[in-house]
């Protein structure tokens, strides 16, 4: 009982890492109906970000208060995250508006390929490791037992519920997200009705790509350790989660996000961490087969 | 890799007869931007590298020179770019398109195939024995490895509409059968076989991966779009995931040696001075060229293979019904098509040839490991297929020919080092411009390099089609 509530812990927390992640790709798959392969290397260059401004900010500029330097790292990451996001938007994938549908994804691939290959050649192919940081364990009473949660956990998880919040009051309360649900449900209509659709999108990648900076922050703080490559693996699984919450939708790519934490930890923790990615990818597949517009997702209809 | 830039200030109509002070005021202004959001993109990622010092903690190095340098750089280039719109210029010639399809160049697949014959005599005549290996093995074999893997993909995206981004698997698949039962299975029961193990492996290469696009055509018949291409990739990869970790099976991570090809039986080294290709023909040169020339036309006797039966599909009920699902399932459906057989025939022919071609690589390499399997691979054949417009095989072959002549070009490089110094190593910036050059190339050609099609089936009189009016299908 006291492994499984532990297990459930860790879960939970690699399960926020993949939510954040997930809306990124589930918005924009969205509003224009692409994959945006190049999200999980966003994602990787916003680990990157967070570690530079990290380090910068501690060891260079001397500023010894970890929370603060941390909350600093993360305004700054989500700031110049999105702003990769946005153009790599208006590069990539503005142009190709309107264009056939497999034309943005091989240029998302090629966005993801050259991502990647440019973080190795500016900061090296070596990982790169940060001191362990908020290592402090808090033992909690469990049922004849107890299980401990570090604070890296527990700021991971609270950082990511109030971001979620924040997102949600965004999506549902303004002018903007308003926009956004209007795009999502018919683009072209949306812009008869005076809604500026590029705009609109311009948005959506730069909330996609802040919200992946707080992810890569958190991967950061919590593993410790950035590689170049360490992008596309979290991106497929962040994919993963959000089609496995029903793509499209907010709250399943989150509860995706989760499931797929919880199922890669409990299979590590009862069965192979070697074979804990073929689980996720399983029950991607069986869920598909079975449910194939995903947990939360609205059936695909199509019209004649 | 810079840009951006507000778009707001470039006007639809035709600039007006401005003083060249004015236009340079206004590029300036426009350019500003530009180089600002560079700035930003630079600031932490190129301005301070993260490097290891002696006791392992990571220190931050700085390198102003090289950010100014980017900055300066994308503020001039919008800046000229901005002026040259205002330069009186000349009338540009016509861009000769490469609709070879459209301009009736008949002729064009057949002078193609007559230079791919022709192909390893002429390097040898040009470049000698030693330096022909290089052509033929890495430029000839390795292009016409991915002008398969190519063709294969391009009946089920191309023809069958079914994106699938696992394709890699199958070709896993075909490698690790001729690995297993060439290197384990035939010297353990069968040893006399050895010499022929490629060629018994070759179809049992096919028929498995075959067997196993059915298996995981499936389960996935009921999806679509880009559910079917996340799902194609969860598969490639939880087989190569498998390849990694089943190492009772596979060695793991580090792979199997497989026996090199052989003549029909007859091998091209003997260790001990036996028969061999070279001495028993007489032929002049050493055995690695005799292989790499032999190796050449078996690959290109496969590929011709998929070239042939993928034209005579077409014209087959099956071939048809593929292209009238990419076109409209739900008609196709009505007019009581079988869905089902249709897209796992798709599936199994493509898997067929991506096990054929995977048993070929694996006798060509020597050497199978999970490697040589990722992702990036099924990116780079499906990047071919779409760059040379889905359907085209002459397109898919000269976008083969481009994209991986291009990437091992680009291992080429090395003169490179005399202008930037002996510590530049251009091979890191290889995979980093083929990222870049996919992106151009999708802006610059959406539809693909050869975007018109021949119909398949023609009332009267056959006319190309342009490629917008070709469905890319629903998967």
């Amino acid at each position: 009982m006291e492994y499984f509530v532990q297990q459930l812990i860790n879960g939970l927390t690699l399960g926020s890492i993949y939510g954040l992640i997930a809306i990124g790709y589930t918005m924009v798959f969205g509003i224009i109906g692409m994959v945006n392969f190049a999200h999980g290397d966003v994602f990787m260059v916003s680990a990157f970000i967070a570690l530079i401004l990290y380090l910068l900010l501690t060891a260079v500029l001397g500023i010894t208060a970890l929370g603060i330097a941390l909350l600093l790292v993360l305004v700054l990451g989500m700031a110049l995250t999105a702003l990769w996001s946005w153009v790599i938007e208006r590069v990539a994938y503005r142009p190709l508006a309107g264009s056939f549908r497999l034309a943005p994804l091989i240029s998302a691939i090629g966005m993801s390929v050259f991502l990647s290959n440019f973080v190795q050649v500016v900061q090296g192919p070596r990982n790169k490791t940060v001191p362990p940081m908020l290592n402090h364990v808090i033992s909690i009473p469990v049922a004849g037992g107890s299980v401990t949660i570090s604070e890296k956990q527990v700021l991971i998880m609270v950082v990511t519920v109030l971001l979620l919040a924040a997102f949600w009051i965004v999506v549902q309360k303004t002018r903007l997200g308003r926009a956004q649900r209007a795009c999502e449900q018919d683009r072209r209509m949306a812009a008869l009705l005076g809604v500026d659709v590029n705009h609109t999108v311009s948005m959506t990648f730069v909330i996609g790509g802040a919200l992946a900076a707080v992810a890569g922050l958190m991967f950061m703080v919590y593993y410790g350790v950035v590689n170049f490559a360490d992008g596309f693996t979290p991106g497929v699984k962040a994919f993963t989660a959000a089609v496995l919450g029903g793509i499209g939708s907010l709250p399943g790519a989150v509860l995706g996000g989760i499931l797929i934490g919880l199922i890669e930890t409990l299979w590590s923790a009862y069965f192979s961490i070697d074979y804990k990615d073929v689980a996720a990818f399983s029950i991607l597949a069986i869920v598909l087969i079975f449910m194939p517009s995903g947990i939360l997702g609205r059936p695909d209809v199509e019209k004649v | 890799m810079s840009a951006g830039g507000n778009g707001s200030t470039r006007s639809t109509l035709p600039p007006e007869p401005v003083s060249m002070r004015e236009a340079a005021r206004k590029a300036a202004r426009d350019a500003l931007p530009w180089a600002l959001v560079t700035l930003g993109l630079c600031f932490p990622i190129i301005l301070l590298r993260t490097e290891q010092d002696l006791s392992n903690r990571i220190v931050l190095n700085v390198r102003p020179f090289l950010t100014l340098g980017l900055v300066l750089a994308v503020f001039l280039g919008r800046f000229l770019w901005l002026l040259a719109a205002h330069l009186p210029r000349p009338k540009a010639p016509a861009f000769p398109r490469l609709d070879l399809a459209a301009n009736g160049a008949r002729w064009f697949p057949y002078v193609g195939l007559a230079a791919l014959f022709l192909f390893p005599f002429l390097s040898l005549a040009l470049a000698g024995p030693s330096g022909a290996i290089k052509w033929v093995d890495n430029f000839g074999v390795q292009i016409l490895i991915y002008v398969m893997l190519g063709w294969g993909l391009n009946i089920v995206v191309g023809l069958a509409g079914l994106l699938d981004l696992g394709y890699v698997a199958f070709y896993a698949v075909g490698a690790y059968t001729y690995a297993i039962i060439a290197t384990y299975v035939i010297p353990a029961t069968l040893p006399v076989l050895g010499p022929w193990a490629f060629w018994i492996c070759l179809p049992l290469a096919g028929l498995l991966a075959a067997l196993w696009g059915v298996i995981l055509g499936f389960p996935v018949l009921r999806l679509r779009g880009d559910y079917l291409a996340i799902v194609t990739l969860a598969f490639g990869e939880i087989i190569r995931l498998v390849l990694i970790n089943w190492v009772a099976l596979t060695n793991g991570p580090s792979g199997i040696q497989t026996p090199r090809i052989t003549f029909f039986g007859l091998p091209f080294t003997s260790p001990n001075g036996g028969t061999t290709v070279g001495s028993l023909l007489g032929l002049p040169g050493t055995p690695t060229v005799h292989r790499s020339i032999f190796l050449y036309y078996v690959i290109l006797a496969l590929a011709l293979l998929v070239a042939a039966v993928t034209q005579r599909m077409r014209r087959l009920p099956v071939g048809r019904a593929w292209e009238a699902l990419r076109e409209d399932e739900i008609a196709c459906r009505s007019l009581g098509l079988n869905t089902v057989n249709t897209k796992l025939t798709a599936f199994a022919m493509g898997a067929l040839f991506g096990g054929l071609a995977g048993a070929f690589f694996g006798a060509r390499q020597g050497f199978v490991s999970p490697k040589s399997f990722e992702f990036l691979e099924s990116a780079t054949i499906l990047a071919i297929v779409v760059l040379g417009g889905m359907g085209s095989l002459v397109g898919v072959a000269i976008a083969a020919i481009v994209v991986i002549g291009g990437i091992e070009l680009l291992r080429e490089l090395d003169w490179m080092k005399s202008i930037f110094g002996e510590d530049f190593d251009p091979g890191q910036y290889r995979m980093l411009i083929f990222g870049l050059a996919m992106v151009v190339v999708m802006i610059w050609r959406p539809r693909g390099l050869m975007s018109a099609r021949q119909p398949s089936i023609v009332l009267h009189d056959g006319k190309a089609i342009a490629g917008a009016h070709v469905k890319e299908g629903h998967g």
